[in-house]
């Protein structure tokens, strides 16, 4: 199968107190398995609201979201979600929180306990099993925030701006972290991000999107071979191109405003 | 208290002194022990009422249980209701806001016309006294559950009302009902005294304090049963901070201290 998720026309209007605001126009877009696709933007150019979408938490106004050939109808397991607010339950420890949705599928305690350890290995938190979400760093947060979103073994992978309240240090360590899980789950990946840096050093693809109403303008393959580096003179030609593309956008969207 | 060595002993000085103070005041300045009746006085008094008092303190106690059982038993349900559903919230907010400002004083004839002079009559006024901070707390809980942490539990495959309260809005609101229920247990007790003082029932410390002691002005035991109602009440709250605050919601510790 070739297409993992597949976009068709999506369209999405909010009902305001000045009438109707098109916030998304006539999607369309095909996400190959294992594909690490970012999305990228002008800030208020709907890529969240399309992230929630294909999460099921807001419902399209038209068209349709098809993952592995079937019609997304609302929220599921099989789409893992990564907020950009710290969203761990703060009554749960970490392992109670990467437990959370194989206990509410009803697992039983030795073998969801054993998958979440897995996960918390995997994201590099071993020995912070029973910490208290309080207890842990922003990026901390984040990773459990992953294995959390991992641990039901979701189809697809959406992250909204995960890293976009750390600090930039940290948030470079999470990245090169990110790349090596998406390498061994061989997850798709849907992240959205305003990051220019960010887009050109995780995607396979940069999705850049218009000013609103949001619709895709372009889609970049990233052709640098991975391991990559942040500093190389290819990932500074994608880079310009973006920002020009970005540049354009905004100016536009100054003018319609 | 997890205080340091050197002031966990903080609060001895000021009682003594206050202690001091009042024995020295009522001996030596007023020396009217129907005024105010001399600190060792009213200890030997706590020693010669020991059997009555303990009596009377079980069945204050047992009033003060029934009544605060009631309470969170009706308050609990509805606070879920309110603090889940704006439309509940709308339709029983004036009810409540009606009832609310009666103090439970007010309260006492209709005790004593529907429950007469029982257990129940006392506990009923308790219970209003209670009711209304744990209500209020509890829905207040309910409605700030944060949409991030609801939208997670979606995501993760928390669908429907009874699982979002039960894994989400449930744990996150137990603070808020712990404070409710140590404010309701407070007006409770004050209300125990209320309910046994003015007739509601024909034994307990409210109510020997003033139909006995103070009938025969005996200003010494009345004063001992002050002493011992505030006592009590400490040891209630204590008891319930030892187990609901100090072990129940541990993770919060981050947010509070």
């Amino acid at each position: 199968m070739n297409h993992k998720l597949e976009i068709r026309n999506l369209t999405k209007t909010f009902n305001t107190e000045d009438g109707e605001m098109m916030a998304l126009e006539d999607i369309s877009i095909v996400v190959k398995p294992a594909e690490f696709l970012c999305i990228i933007g002008p800030s208020g150019c709907g890529k969240t609201t399309l992230l929630r979408m294909i999460a099921g938490l807001d419902h399209p106004s038209s068209g349709g979201i098809i993952l592995d050939g079937k019609e997304v109808k609302g929220p599921s397991p099989d789409r893992g979600m990564v907020f950009q607010e710290f969203s761990l339950f703060p009554w749960r420890t970490v392992l109670k929180n990467v437990e959370f949705g194989l206990e509410i599928k009803g697992m039983k305690e030795k073998a969801r306990r054993e998958i979440a350890e897995r996960y918390i290995e995997l994201v590099g938190l071993r020995g912070f099993e029973n910490c208290y979400p309080y207890e842990l760093s922003g990026g901390m947060k984040q990773r459990v925030a992953i294995a959390r979103a991992l641990a039901t073994d979701p189809a697809i992978l959406l992250m909204d701006e995960p890293f976009g309240s750390v600090d930039a240090q940290t948030r470079n360590i999470l990245q090169e972290e990110l790349l090596e899980i998406w390498k061994r789950t061989k997850k798709t990946v849907l992240f959205v991000t305003h990051s220019v840096d960010e887009a050109v050093y995780l995607a396979d693809r940069v999705a850049v999107m218009s000013a609103r109403p949001g619709c895709l303008i372009k889609c970049l393959d990233i052709d640098i071979p991975r391991p990559r580096k942040r500093t190389s003179v290819e990932a500074n030609a994608f880079r310009e191109q973006l920002l020009m593309l970005l540049r354009l956008e905004r100016s536009k969207a100054c003018i319609s405003v | 208290m997890r205080l340091p060595a050197k002031e966990k002993g903080l609060w001895s000085v000021p009682l003594i002194t206050v202690l001091l103070l009042w024995e020295f005041t009522a001996g030596y300045v007023i020396k009217n022990p129907l005024m105010l009746p001399r600190f060792s006085a009213v200890i030997f008094s706590i020693y010669a009422l020991r059997n009555v008092l303990i009596a009377d303190m079980l069945i204050s106690l047992l009033h003060f249980g029934i009544g605060l059982a009631l309470a969170f038993a009706v308050a609990l349900p509805l606070a879920i209701g309110m603090g889940w559903s704006r439309n509940i919230f709308k339709a029983i907010d004036p009810i409540i806001e009606i009832l609310r400002p009666i103090p439970p004083l007010a309260w006492i004839p209709i005790a004593m016309i529907w429950f007469h002079l029982t257990h129940y009559a006392a506990g009923f006024i308790i219970f209003i006294g209670a009711f209304f901070p744990i209500l209020i707390d509890s829905y207040t809980g309910f409605r700030n559950v944060p949409k991030v942490l609801v939208e997670t539990g979606k995501v993760l495959g928390c669908i429907g009302n009874k699982k979002q309260i039960k894994y989400v809005a449930f744990p996150y609101a137990l603070p808020s009902i712990a404070t409710g229920t140590r404010i309701g247990m407070g007006i409770g007790w004050m209300c125990v005294v209320a309910a046994e003082m003015f007739g509601v029932s024909d034994s307990g410390l409210g109510y020997r304090l003033f139909q006995k002691f103070y009938f025969l002005h005996q200003m010494d035991y009345v004063v001992a049963y002050m002493l011992v109602l505030g006592l009590v009440a400490l040891c209630l709250d204590r008891l319930f901070r030892y187990f609901v605050e100090d072990k129940l919601l541990k993770w919060k510790k981050g947010i509070v201290k």
